[in-house]
């Protein structure tokens, strides 16, 4: 019995009287419908041909780009994102000034054709100076980014596993850190971080390429370590929570798969959308907590620049000088509202379910 | 009930606890003390140390600053001779607290109206421009807002007042400046509540049975989609007593954010300690009535 859909001469009546005749063969049971594996044929090249999908399968992430494209606000934000990059690590290498150049004579002048945005009242470039600034919030952000995501993620996958005991505790300590009035918080470690690093930067040969960097900003990565993952951890715990249950989890367990390989294979590669937009806007809220740090004047310290310190500089010039406030205070407005647009267009994108 | 009222103040009186006690010994790490100075000689410095209380072991000093506390006194100034840190407080608080009280009624009228709006006119041009300006707003932090419109409205147009006293006129640009963000974040959040209930079966019943629009939108929607608004009441008092410290530079106002500032810069540890547990005890308590507030006006929210 070979039924072929290529066969056009074999119908459907056809195939029925012939089933039931074979059935009626089986003398012991007359109404059995059993069918006998001996009289099945293996299928064809050809029919096999037919079963093959035409259209390319799209990965999850093909899928969310394509849909991502369409976005045109998003794309204009990704757009701006990479333009910021280049300006503030490019663009300090092109300038032919630096940051903490004072150029004799050429103090307070309104912008030109050599300084774009004028130069401040100690005769530095001005635009030099936000592409520092720049620099500084877009490291501060992406960096924040990722120990919140190692250290959120770890945690939260940890709890979700753990036994409901483990979990409760540590859970109650998510709840805690997470009702702290973070400003003051981070007001409070920023103080008392900065002269302890600045000694250990200071007196070990070895953080010679971190002092680089500096006190201030190491004392607001421990800043975000200590408080921002709870929102990261939060959302794995609830992500692993739900997962562990699904039957594809339980079926992995079946077939005799690890602990470790199913928490990377199964439960984090599939809390991955969470993850990459809860650290994406997280990236916006680092920059805004710096800028803030900054402008309240315990951030970066001078000569370097950032774009809170610059606004804040610029406050006591105001009424005579007030361009020089408008440009680091629209930096940062513009550069919080690409990632933050970025963050929603992920999120619409790659988890839909957490869309309010 | 009662069962939750009891987590909730025992969790609360441990965050306060974490706050405090990370707060003194961050304060206890930093190198070089209040009367590190030049110009003072060792037996005056000792002698000042001794008087503080700063000569004793670390854990001791924690125990009667706990004390202390139990008994709501936050010490002495060191910096301010013959000042306590609670009447420090109690002179620059109202100051911020009318300016913080003034913004929440400000924002929550103008987030809710707004967002009423938005929510009834849904998919319209007036709902667009709408959540557009959210959407920016959201994005500007609040320092940005206020050195912007003191460059408009100071700088460019010469009308802002350009020091501080208690007249009305002064308020106008701080307030605006401080609400900016809530009112963005309170319109999203009564948008998208009100379209949810917008939605739901209730409010087509009582369409069909011929109630005019008006009750149904404002007695039957707005009431049972300003619960959300009530739930950020409490992110937004924490956000109102800590944004302050910008505003407060901005506007050169005399208040408990600005001298807090000024308080890290003097190295004055009681002072900031103090400070950052009043301000820390505030935050945590509203919290909790709001999460109290909030499970009693929605008997839908378990008590967990």
């Amino acid at each position: 019995m070979n039924i072929s859909k290529n066969d056009r001469s074999y119908t459907i009546d056809k195939a029925v009287t012939e089933i039931s005749s074979d059935v009626y063969k089986s003398p012991k049971r007359p109404f059995s419908f059993q069918l006998d594996p001996a009289r099945i044929e293996l299928a064809t090249a050809d029919e096999k041909q037919e079963l093959v999908i035409m259209r390319e399968s799209t990965s999850l992430w093909k899928d969310a780009w394509r849909r991502f494209r369409r976005n045109h606000f998003a794309m204009i934000a990704l757009a701006f994102i990479i333009f910021m990059f280049l300006f503030a690590f490019l663009g300090p290498v092109l300038s032919p000034y630096s940051y903490d150049q004072q150029i004799r004579g050429s103090e307070n002048m309104m912008p030109s054709f050599e300084h774009p945005f004028g130069t401040d009242k100690f005769g530095r470039d001005i635009m030099v100076r936000i592409m520092d600034g720049t620099q500084v919030s877009l490291v501060i952000g992406v960096l924040a980014a990722f120990v919140t995501l190692i250290i959120g993620s770890i945690y939260g996958a940890i709890s979700g596993l753990a036994s409901p005991r483990v979990d409760n505790i540590m859970m109650r300590i998510v709840e805690i850190i997470y009702s702290m009035p973070d400003t003051l918080i981070v007001i409070l470690l920023s103080i008392a971080l900065k002269a302890p690093l600045d000694n250990l930067l200071n007196s070990y040969y070895i953080f010679e390429g971190i002092d680089m960097i500096g006190a201030p900003l190491l004392s607001m990565f421990f800043v975000f370590a200590f408080l921002y993952w709870v929102t990261m951890a939060r959302i794995v715990r609830g992500q692993v929570l739900a997962l562990k249950e699904q039957e594809f989890v339980l079926a992995a367990y079946a077939m005799g798969a690890g602990k470790g390989r199913i928490i990377r294979k199964h439960l984090l590669l599939n809390s991955m959308g969470p993850i990459i937009v809860t650290a994406t806007l997280q990236i916006p809220s680092a920059i805004f907590v710096e800028s803030f740090l900054s402008f309240i004047g315990l951030g970066i310290s001078a000569p370097k620049a950032s774009l809170g310190s610059m606004v804040n500089d610029a406050l006591n010039g105001i009424y005579t000088y007030p361009l020089r406030l408008v440009f680091p205070a629209v930096t940062i407005a513009l550069i919080i509202l690409a990632f933050n647009t970025l963050g929603d267009a992920l999120r619409d994108v790659l988890d839909p379910r957490m869309k309010k | 009930m009662a069962r939750f009222l009891l987590r909730r103040i025992i969790s609360s009186v441990l965050t306060l606890l974490a706050i405090i006690t990370i707060t003194f010994f961050l304060m206890h790490m930093v190198p070089g003390g209040p009367f590190n100075s030049e110009k003072m000689d060792p037996v005056t410095q000792a002698n000042l140390e001794k008087k503080y209380g700063l000569d004793k072991p670390v854990i001791e000093q924690y125990g009667i600053y706990l004390g202390n506390i139990a008994q709501l006194d936050l010490g002495p100034s060191l910096k301010l001779r013959g000042r306590t840190v609670n009447s420090i407080i109690s002179e620059k608080f109202p100051v911020s607290a009318r300016l913080g009280g003034m913004t929440l009624v400000f924002a929550v009228i103008i987030g809710v109206s707004l967002g009423i709006a938005a929510a009834l006119k849904h998919e319209s041009i007036i709902d667009r421009l709408i959540m557009l300006f959210t959407t920016f707003g959201i994005s500007v932090p609040g320092f940005v807002v206020g050195t912007l419109l003191l460059v408009v409205f100071g700088a460019l147009l010469n009308i802002a007042p350009t020091t501080w006293s208690n007249n009305p006129v002064n308020y106008i640009l701080p307030i605006i400046t401080y609400s900016f963000y809530p009112i963005c974040f309170v319109t999203k959040l009564t948008r998208s509540s009100m379209l949810e209930t917008l939605g739901q079966d209730y409010i087509k019943t009582a369409r069909a049975k011929g109630l005019a629009s008006f009750a149904v939108n404002y007695k039957h929607a707005l009431k049972n989609s300003i619960i959300p608004v009530i739930t950020y009441l409490g992110p937004l008092t924490a956000y109102l007593i800590t944004g302050g410290f910008a505003v407060e530079k901005i506007f050169s106002i005399p208040g408990l954010g600005r001298f807090f500032i000024d308080s890290i810069s003097n190295r004055d540890y009681p002072l900031i300690m103090g400070t950052t547990i009043f301000l820390a005890i505030l935050v945590i308590g509203i919290n909790m009535i709001v999460d109290i507030l909030y499970t009693v006006v929605d008997p839908r929210i378990k008590l967990k």
